[in-house]
């Protein structure tokens, strides 16, 4: 039953053909027999879970229920969760439980979904392979060999892998799209500040945004419209009427205009990638969409105006991380200084602290023009030509990735290389624009391509549509990948 | 641009990070790879362009100054790693 769309799942649980702990077992079963293959759990809550599910099945007799009443769903671990594991991925909140949920945490468990556990993610969300987790790597379901894409790979390795229907996630350079490209199935990043981010720990503030993952953007919609909404708690958050997610989803392709941006399909596209984006884009014009080229001379400073930026506000953010209050902290030290320096040092892995030392850098007296506001300056011109562009279109695709996942350690003695390969994602951040991924088909390997689509400020009931639209007419987002079981 | 080790010292400690001697010139080099991608920002010309610290340019919200938070200072302090009748413990700053 897990299997089915969302849509089914509340109406069988409504006719009572299923119970919400019976959709529950099965998701822990699944768990169990699957994810010693994959590691996309840091922690499994089976108690909790079955008490949820319990009450869901209650408000469903009391006929109280939502859309989401009753559904498994995994929580990204970077969102607190009261009284369960909260670890970031990191040594340094290994032991940490937080005595608060997350504002997204809180929605959900109110509309009923029933969380079994918290997903795998690089530490502090700062990676594009989920390589850099505390608790070892994930594996990517269609082949064990491969990265699933990162930092929220543990969310979306679990639902490729059908253990839950949908998860949450979170996207700073490219955190939802890329893992949900690299694992084969339907990612949304939505516009900044409409998910709010209190008790989702912090990376870089002014980027970091909520996402949600599904096998299909009907219930990426789903999702998506239980967990937007203003939050007095985030001061970014926006005070406005947010739309159904769902509102678009029976709109035609026909008329819509989609811009293909020429710098995207120039170079840097491996030709697998490139077959599928193609024929994916040749789908969408045969539903009735026109083609147009757009421009975005300034998108190949979205990677160096990002590793500005990001690690600037990351180690501004990281600095709470003290072994005072909460966290790590170190057993030998002579003093306060060398507690605080000895508990990060053994607390944070190293791409965190090489993170945290850019960031310091760019921050420190005399650079701070030449590299905090420069990479500012530049990432005004993105978001105008991102402007620009939406003047002739009306949504962007392009890939979401370069390539298929790669192997697992295949990048990780290269920074740099790794920061390559948010070429196509780290833009929309730095915008601040709504942007999906969706199955497109396969590359190399048999494995999984992505579509990017990427929609003005507060379209994603439009982009959701037009992933709807395609996913009615093709079947890539139905592929699931075999894990073998123990 | 590159960063030379006592550069690296002098952030490291500015960070608050203890770096074993063993790590610093691995370290280096990768900063400073780091920072050839980085230097590619440098190219463009951005005079008269106004930074954007943020996309949707808000001013931050003001609200009633009433309280909205409960005293929950045990389940607060129950995740630290030293307290005492209250108190955060740290070791002795002040001789």
């Amino acid at each position: 039953m897990i299997d089915s769309s969302l849509k089914d799942i509340a109406a069988a649980l409504r006719a009572k053909t299923v119970s919400a702990v019976e959709l529950a077992t099965d998701s822990l079963a699944r768990i169990a027999a699957r994810d010693g293959q994959i590691n996309a759990f840091v922690t499994v809550d089976r108690d909790g879970a079955l008490a949820a599910a319990r009450a869901a099945d209650a408000r469903i007799a009391a006929g109280d229920a939502g859309p989401l009443t009753g559904i498994p769903l995994a929580h990204k671990d970077v969102f607190c969760t009261e009284g369960v594991l909260t670890t970031c991925g990191s040594k340094m909140l290994a032991n940490f439980t937080s005595p608060y949920d997350a504002h997204v945490v809180s929605l959900l468990k109110a509309a009923g979904a029933v969380m079994v556990g918290k997903t795998n993610m690089d530490e502090f969300a700062m990676g594009s392979s989920n390589e850099s987790s505390h608790s070892g790597p994930t594996r990517n379901p269609w082949d064990t060999s491969k990265v699933p894409g990162g930092s929220s790979g543990g969310s979306a390795a679990a639902v490729a892998a059908r253990m839950v229907p949908i998860a949450t996630g979170t996207d700073t350079g490219g955190s939802v799209r890329q893992p949900a490209a690299l694992c084969g199935i339907t990612g949304i990043k939505p516009t900044y500040g409409t998910v709010s981010r209190f008790g989702m720990i912090a990376y870089a503030s002014s980027l970091d945004q909520g996402g949600a993952f599904a096998r299909s953007a009907e219930d990426c919609a789903l999702l998506l419209s239980a967990m937007m909404g203003h939050d007095p708690r985030d001061s970014t958050s926006l005070e406005r009427s947010y739309d159904d997610c769902s509102a678009g989803l029976g709109q035609p392709l026909a008329g819509l205009r989609i811009g293909l941006p020429k710098e995207f399909f120039a170079e840097g596209m491996s030709a697998d990638v490139r077959a599928a984006v193609d024929a994916a884009i040749a789908e969408y014009r045969k539903l009735g969409a026109t083609l147009v080229e757009v421009s975005l001379p300034n998108a190949r400073l979205a990677i160096p105006a990002y590793y500005v930026i990001a690690p600037a506000e990351a180690s501004s953010n990281l600095s709470r991380f003290d072994g005072v209050r909460y966290g790590h902290r170190a057993a030998e030290y002579t003093d306060l200084n060398d507690m605080y320096c000895k508990s990060r040092a053994e607390g944070f892995g190293a791409e965190v602290k090489r993170r945290i030392l850019v960031g310091t850098y760019v921050l420190s007296h005399g650079y701070y023009d030449a590299y905090y506001i420069k990479a500012q300056k530049l990432r005004r011109l993105i978001a105008q030509d991102f402007a620009a562009a939406f003047e002739h279109c009306d949504i962007i695709a392009g890939p979401t990735t370069p390539t298929v996942a790669y192997g697992l350690g295949e990048k990780t003695a290269d920074p740099v290389q790794m920061y390559l390969g948010d070429i196509y994602t780290v833009a929309v951040n730095l915008a601040g624009l709504p942007g999906l991924s969706h199955p497109a088909g396969f590359g190399a390997g048999g494995l999984p391509v992505g579509l990017q689509l990427i929609g003005d400020y507060f379209s994603e009931a439009r982009l959701l549509g037009a992933a709807h639209q395609f996913q009615q007419a093709t079947d890539w987002h139905t592929r699931a990948p075999t894990v073998q079981e123990a | 641009m590159s960063l030379s080790l006592d550069e690296v010292r002098h952030i490291a400690k500015l960070a608050r990070l203890e770096l074993a001697a063993g790590e610093l010139e691995a370290t280096q080099a990768k900063l400073n790879g780091i920072f050839s991608l980085i230097e590619e920002m440098q190219a463009v010309n951005t005079d008269g362009v106004e930074p954007m610290s943020h996309p949707q340019e808000l001013a931050q919200r003001l609200r009633p100054d009433v309280v909205t938070e409960t005293d929950r200072r045990a389940a607060f302090q129950a995740v630290a790693p030293q307290t005492e009748a209250g108190l955060y413990l740290v070791p002795k700053v002040i001789e």
